[in-house]
């Protein structure tokens, strides 16, 4: 019995950590946010893509690594630590488990293996489904998509997306297509893009499996809860550490002030309450993989208590800071901000408890 | 990840369901036609390794090696069964593992297999009047003459004084050593002359503690454990088993399950309380944070058999989290349940016997007590995060 991140796992999520502590600091980190320097942006890019990224999950037989959820979940919480400003939940996760699942062997051959070699990148936007905003919602008729897609993972730079219709069954569109309106929407965390795409009878390829079969775009909303948890995990991760670091330097009173309880006391209850969500968050991705009964009320579980000791970590972890925390200068606010939109992305805490109570058949 | 434990605890289990099939109904009350003596249990599990595993065959144990999934195993299969486990207490959940460590052969002879066995109860007397999360700053005091022990002073919150046997008192030995190296672990007869036991009653309104008062109690010098002085380390390497101990993630799932099932049975109006959106928002809240302990405690268990595993970290946090989390379990409860929630003791319409009444505060006890939970966040800030201790300030007037 093991229960943990094996060695390979771990091993692959220090490379992603390593990778960018070494080349993305908080200077790069808002460069890219500003916009300021599209080819650094391009070189971290390529940087994280080198390690594999895009052929993880993609099956052995289609020119992938065939990787399960976990080893993506390992990956997550490393691009979580440095707010990673590259795609990852949408276009290497959500894509090939949704193709892998439902798409049928011609869209499989068609489409696995470019995403494996990152010839091509997919965004997936799936939040109508999960909770249809303002007026956003696609009607799919005989292979034509009208209506509106908001906050499309993963969006910048795709060449297709993976969207949904009210009733689960999902369908490609090509970014070329005509009647696709793309418009950028800019939320807090700006390291990573999300979009509004307005659809006029565009031409849309079913994904065969999907249709009237609500398990495949499940299990990828599932997975994307789980990813986006990873991410959030990560950022907790260190924003503890940097509120640690900074209590063990930071004099006031001619003592620093880590060693006020006041300060040790908010570093422990983050630490505390983060720490079984390692454990949490693996066990969700290990039941993904091996054992689905469990898995919808585990992702579902996974996504809100993570929101919630995250969300909490991100507050306490700036208020060590003091005034500091507050400054742009300092730029803790990247790690705040991406655990803000992480908690809101496929459905915030209470509506997946509800669909957590509704999986217990506790709301009749 | 791998969630297997293998064939050979596979087997291990089949044992274990089969031994409950072959007791199931056991009971200790004597009106019930499978009844069994508590010490008489007691004596069967041990035979069958089932507790007292490690502990050698010459002090009564089973004479087994460690095996923590076994232990899991056996709580788990148990609990299903509704079959009674052994006996726990001060005397064998921290007095055995203390004298196996420190204790002479003689002592360990004398003592061991009588505590298992359940034939000698044990108290603990650590906390004093002006001795709590500063524990080492205790007072009670022992003096050498004529080969015995001379003890005076007073301990406090001393669960099961009443029916205890024998003591593990910290007592100062060394007064002119520095605080922490001027204490003695001391073993004493509860029957022995001077001792005086008053009990102290607790907000649950059961007499769950005492107070302990000695006057020239006179014990011989051999009932010392460690030597002179080193009572402090002693006394730590029990305290270590008691934090593991005190919030069982097991019992706290089936305390979940209590929660889910009453909030499917009461009613508001002719409503299930579980169909009210604001209290099933916070049940799914607290089942996650279940969910999470759960998930964590399998982590702990797995570094303990994977050697190189780190959860440094993740041990440290049990008693902190693990008590809260019981104490806003049966906050829920009570609220759901609203003014029937406020029925206690013996009453009409009491639910559950009072128990989420008496757990709400019980957890708010063991919040304070065992370390309270601040000293909790002090140990996690310190040693799981190295932040620097509070600096020493010249005594206070």
């Amino acid at each position: 019995m093991y229960f943990g991140l094996s060695e390979e796992q771990n091993q692959f999520q220090d490379y992603v950590k390593k990778f960018l502590s070494d080349n993305v600091t908080v200077d790069e980190i808002r460069k890219i946010a500003n916009g300021d320097d599209q080819k650094l942006h391009e070189d971290i890019k390529s940087g994280l893509m080198n390690l594999g990224l895009s052929s993880l999950l993609i099956p052995e037989n289609y020119g992938g690594l065939g990787g399960d959820l976990l080893s993506a979940v390992s990956i997550a919480q490393g691009l979580g630590t440095g707010v990673g400003p590259i795609s990852f939940a949408g276009s290497y996760v959500m894509a090939p488990i949704a193709l892998s699942l439902g798409g049928n062997d011609d869209q499989k051959d068609k489409y696995l293996p470019k995403i494996a070699s990152n010839e091509i990148k997919f965004g997936v936007g799936l939040s109508e489904y999960v909770a249809a905003r303002e007026d956003s919602g696609i009607e799919l008729n005989k292979g034509k998509a009208s209506g509106k897609a908001l906050f499309v993972i993963d969006g910048d730079d795709a060449d297709f997306f993976i969207l949904s219709d009210k009733g689960g069954t999902m369908f490609i569109v090509d970014k070329n297509e005509k009647g696709l309106e793309i418009i950028q929407l800019t939320t807090v965390d700006k390291t990573r893009l999300y979009l509004e795409l307005n659809l006029k009878n565009v031409k849309a390829e079913v994904l065969q499996e999907t249709e009237n079969n609500p398990f495949v775009i499940q299990k990828v909303i599932d997975a994307g809860r789980i990813i986006l948890s990873a991410d959030s995990l990560g950022a907790s991760e260190t924003m503890i550490e940097k509120a640690v670091s900074y209590a063990k330097e930071r004099k006031q009173f001619n003592r620093v002030i880590g060693s006020f309880q006041a300060v040790k006391h908010m570093c422990a209850e983050m630490a505390a309450d983060l720490e079984p969500c390692y454990a949490m968050l693996w066990q969700a991705a290990h039941s993904f993989d091996h054992d689905p009964d469990e898995a919808r009320l585990q992702a579902c579980q996974a996504k809100s208590h993570i929101a919630e000791v995250a969300k909490m970590v991100s507050k306490k972890a700036t208020e060590v800071h003091g005034g500091m925390g507050f400054t742009d200068l300092l730029g803790l606010h990247y790690w705040f901000k991406r655990i803000g939109l992480n908690r809101q992305i496929l459905g915030g805490p209470e509506l997946v408890r509800e669909e957590a109570a509704e999986l217990q058949g506790f709301n009749q | 990840m791998n969630l297997e434990y293998g064939p050979e605890y596979e087997d291990f289990r089949t044992e274990v369901i089969d031994f409950c099939k072959e007791y199931e109904g056991i009971s200790f009350e004597n009106t019930s036609s499978k009844n069994i003596s508590r010490s008489e249990w007691q004596k069967i599990l041990i035979e069958k390794g089932f507790i007292a595993r490690a502990i050698p065959k010459e002090y009564g144990g089973f004479g087994g090696e460690t095996d923590i999934i076994k232990s899991r195993i056996i709580a788990t299969e148990f609990s299903k069964a509704k079959i009674p486990g052994g006996m726990g207490g001060q005397g064998i959940d921290m007095l055995v593992p203390t004298l196996l460590e420190w204790g002479t052969k003689e002592q360990k002879q004398e003592y061991i297999q009588p505590t298992l066995h359940g034939e000698m109860i044990w108290c603990q007397g650590y906390s004093e009047p002006n001795a709590g999360s500063d524990l080492a700053s205790l007072q009670t005091k022992g003096e050498l003459k004529d080969g015995n022990w001379v003890i005076n002073g007073q301990k406090i919150w001393t669960s099961t004084a009443q029916y205890s046997q024998m003591m593990f008192c910290l007592v100062r030995t060394e007064p002119q050593a520095p605080k922490h190296s001027g204490i003695s672990f001391i073993l004493i007869p509860m029957d022995t002359p001077g001792i005086e036991i008053r009990p102290l009653v607790d907000m649950t309104l059961n007499a769950g503690f005492n107070e302990v008062f000695f006057t020239d109690v006179t014990v011989p010098e051999g009932n010392i454990v460690g030597k002179r002085g080193d009572g402090w380390s002693v006394a730590n390497s029990v305290l270590g088993h008691e934090r593991g101990s005190l919030a069982d993630p097991n019992a706290t799932m089936n305390r979940l399950n209590t929660l889910i099932n009453m909030m499917k049975e009461e009613t508001i109006d002719g409503r299930r309380l579980i169909d009210i959106p604001s209290y099933r928002d916070r049940l799914m809240q607290v089942q996650g944070k279940v969910m999470a302990n759960q998930a964590h405690s399998l982590r702990l268990l797995s570094s303990k058999i994977n050697p190189g595993q780190n959860v440094k970290l993740g041990g440290m946090i049990q008693k902190l989290v693990g008590t809260e989390l019981r104490h806003e379990m049966e906050a829920l409860a009570i609220d759901v349940l609203g003014e029937i929630g406020t029925l206690y003791e013996e009453t009409p319409r009491l639910k559950e016997n009072g128990s989420f009444q008496f757990h709400y505060m019980y957890f708010l006890g063991l919040i304070i007590g065992g370390g309270t939970n601040q000293i909790q966040k002090n140990i996690i800030s310190e040693r799981g995060l190295g932040m620097p201790k509070e600096p020493k300030v010249q005594e206070a007037s």
